[in-house]
């Protein structure tokens, strides 16, 4: 191989090793990452599936498809989807306020965005439910008006708000941060008022982005089980999210019915990143 | 525009005519004060709401019934020995994603090896799978119904609702956290400096040490901070592998389950205090971290522009 070839051109990459590289450390570290990825994480996530298999395809769908199934699959897309939505809203909300704008205590309202990343969901659980309680702070101003809010799926909603909000904020921030100031320039002088610069010319190019934080904050909420399980309440069949349901499978050791349910979240949330993936590409090539 | 043509030296003297241009020209692509304070209002409204409020009511709920009541359940047996218990299994979870996430990013972006989005991807996943589905995993391969459950009972090892199984689910759930910091940071600084270091003679420890290791130090421990907030905060997986021994394999956030079941809301609370406070501490961290963090990689990013002619 000649110095002047480039790196990746098709005769070396058909030629040279697998590893391409002087640098010491490299066959050791990657068979040591193989490992541990081997061990951690493709051996425990595959005994799912071969449960799954060996469960045949009937004994699939009765443990996946109970009556009691399909009501927690209908409250976790329900809730997560809302919870994903107002996040969308909220949060591009505020990242254009933490982007654009200066006001006192802006970095510490910076900082409290990550606050569902390093509070302990069982933290969070738990503040919640006596926040949204009848009786709670924010519960009891609700309460005369008929209204519960724990231990019902607006209680569930609230939870999986609350955990999804940074995703959405720091998926835009960024690229807000780096929009060249000029097109919006352009579109002033060109008669566009404020709202319809927004629209045509500033939403679009953040589209990915939003697209991008909505579906992790809806993929984060669709598998959320510490800050739930305290304010739903577990009724089955009424507040019963699907991550509560693999639990009370699990306690009373029903561990193929577990299994089934696990794996149909796992491709729900599977199917719901892939196509944010394909909305976002798409979206990507619309602004571009 | 005759703002580009003035020289950058006249730029401390505007005169007053171009500076009033320039007031409108950044008017007509902002918003009015109204709005802009009513898009304020909502925004710090909405934070204040959905996360100012929870953290004050963890404090205010923990000092309800006063400071000694506080300070009594904070000194409860099984309490202390739940923190202990998250602080070993954090002090083992974590150095072991560390040496991963180095590893990693290391064998990805210095070695080059073929099939590195696979990698990547594997990496990131556990971030993307149900902290109870992760939980049932380990249940699957150690419970008394899974793989190696019969040849565990027959050699008399209990793997299923012990330590182990929750320091096992614990690196599961952060296993991403430090690599996914370390591998775009160390695709972009590339490897001539470590190439250099090689040629120069230095061993590969000594190449480490002085040349990868400053360079990716704060992107590091950023991973870290994160991995570490969530190995200590971790609930559904390892609630589904401890088995909720209480005394034995319950974690803090166990613990506080424990405590709230029970009605017992002041230590329950106390509890979450410390989690509260760690929480604070890691926001804390992470906000001073990512401004030298972003620093390193800006500076990485100009010094790379300028090299290109």
């Amino acid at each position: 191989m000649t110095p002047a070839l480039p790196r990746r051109s098709a005769t070396s990459a058909r030629t040279t090793p697998r590893v391409r590289s002087v640098l010491p450390g490299v066959r050791l570290t990657l068979g040591f990452t193989l490992a541990y990825l081997l061990f951690l994480v493709i051996i425990p996530l595959s005994t799912l599936f071969v449960r799954t298999a060996r469960l045949g395809w009937s004994g699939f769908l009765e443990a996946a498809t109970s009556p009691r199934a399909i009501a927690a699959y209908k409250l976790s897309v329900g809730t997560s989807v809302t919870a994903a939505v107002v996040n969308g809203v909220f949060g591009l909300l505020v990242a254009w306020v933490l982007t654009r704008y200066r006001f006192t205590g802006k970095s510490i309202a910076d900082a409290l965005v990550d606050l569902p990343f390093a509070l302990p969901t069982a933290v969070a659980g738990v503040a919640l439910t006596t926040l949204y309680a009848q009786n709670g702070l924010i519960g009891a101003l609700f309460a005369p008006h008929g209204i519960k809010i724990a231990f019902t799926p607006l209680g569930i909603t609230v939870a999986l708000t609350f955990i999804g909000l940074p995703f959405v904020v720091r998926s835009v921030q960024p690229v807000l941060e780096t929009l060249p100031k000029e097109i919006e320039e352009v579109a002033a002088t060109l008669g566009a008022d404020r709202w319809q610069t927004f629209r045509r010319v500033i939403l679009p190019a953040l589209t990915p982005a939003l697209v991008a934080g909505v579906s992790l904050s809806f993929a984060r909420a669709i598998g959320e089980y510490g800050s739930v399980v305290f304010i739903s309440g577990n009724m089955p069949g009424r507040t019963e999210i699907a991550p509560l349901l693999i639990m009370s499978k699990l306690e009373q050791y029903d561990y193929s019915g577990a299994t089934a349910i696990a794996v149909v979240m796992l491709l729900l949330s599977a199917v719901i990143l892939i196509s944010a993936g394909l909305v976002q590409r798409r979206a990507a090539r619309r602004a571009a | 525009m005759s703002t580009t043509i003035a020289p950058p030296a006249a730029r401390h003297g505007i005169p007053p005519g171009l500076r009033a241009a320039r007031r409108t020209a950044t008017a007509a692509t902002g918003e009015s004060a109204i709005a802009r304070w009513i898009l304020i209002g909502i925004a710090l409204a909405y934070l204040f709401l959905f996360l100012g409020l929870p953290l004050f009511v963890v404090f205010e709920e923990a000092l309800k019934k006063g400071v000694g009541a506080y300070f009594t359940a904070l000194r409860d047996a099984e309490l202390l020995h739940a923190l202990r218990l998250t602080l070993l299994v954090a002090g083992i979870a974590v150095p072991l994603n560390v040496v991963f996430g180095i590893s990693a990013a290391w064998a990805i972006t210095k070695g080059k090896v073929r099939g590195h989005a696979l990698l990547v991807a594997l990496a990131d996943l556990p971030l993307a799978v149900s902290p109870v589905i992760a939980g049932l995993t380990f249940m699957l391969l150690f419970g008394m119904q899974g793989w190696f459950g019969p040849w565990l009972r027959a050699h008399d090892i209990q793997i299923a609702f012990t330590v182990t199984a929750v320091v096992l689910a614990t690196i599961f759930v952060t296993l991403p956290f430090v690599a996914r910091e370390l591998i775009p940071l160390m695709e972009e600084q590339g490897v001539t400096e470590e190439e250099a270091a090689v040629t120069l003679g230095a061993s590969g420890w000594q190449m480490f040490r002085r040349v990868t290791l400053p360079n990716i130090r704060w992107g590091l421990l950023y991973g870290v901070v994160l991995c570490n907030a969530r190995a200590m905060g971790e609930f559904g997986a390892v609630s589904v592998v401890s088995g909720r021994i209480r005394g034995q394999t319950t974690t803090l956030p166990l613990h506080i389950e424990i405590l709230y079941n029970e009605y017992d809301f002041t230590a329950a609370f106390a509890a979450s205090s410390l989690l509260a406070m760690l929480a604070v501490v890691t926001l804390a961290a992470k906000h001073l971290l990512e401004r030298s963090h972003h620093a390193a990689r800006a500076r990485l990013i100009q010094e790379q522009q300028e090299k290109q002619p």
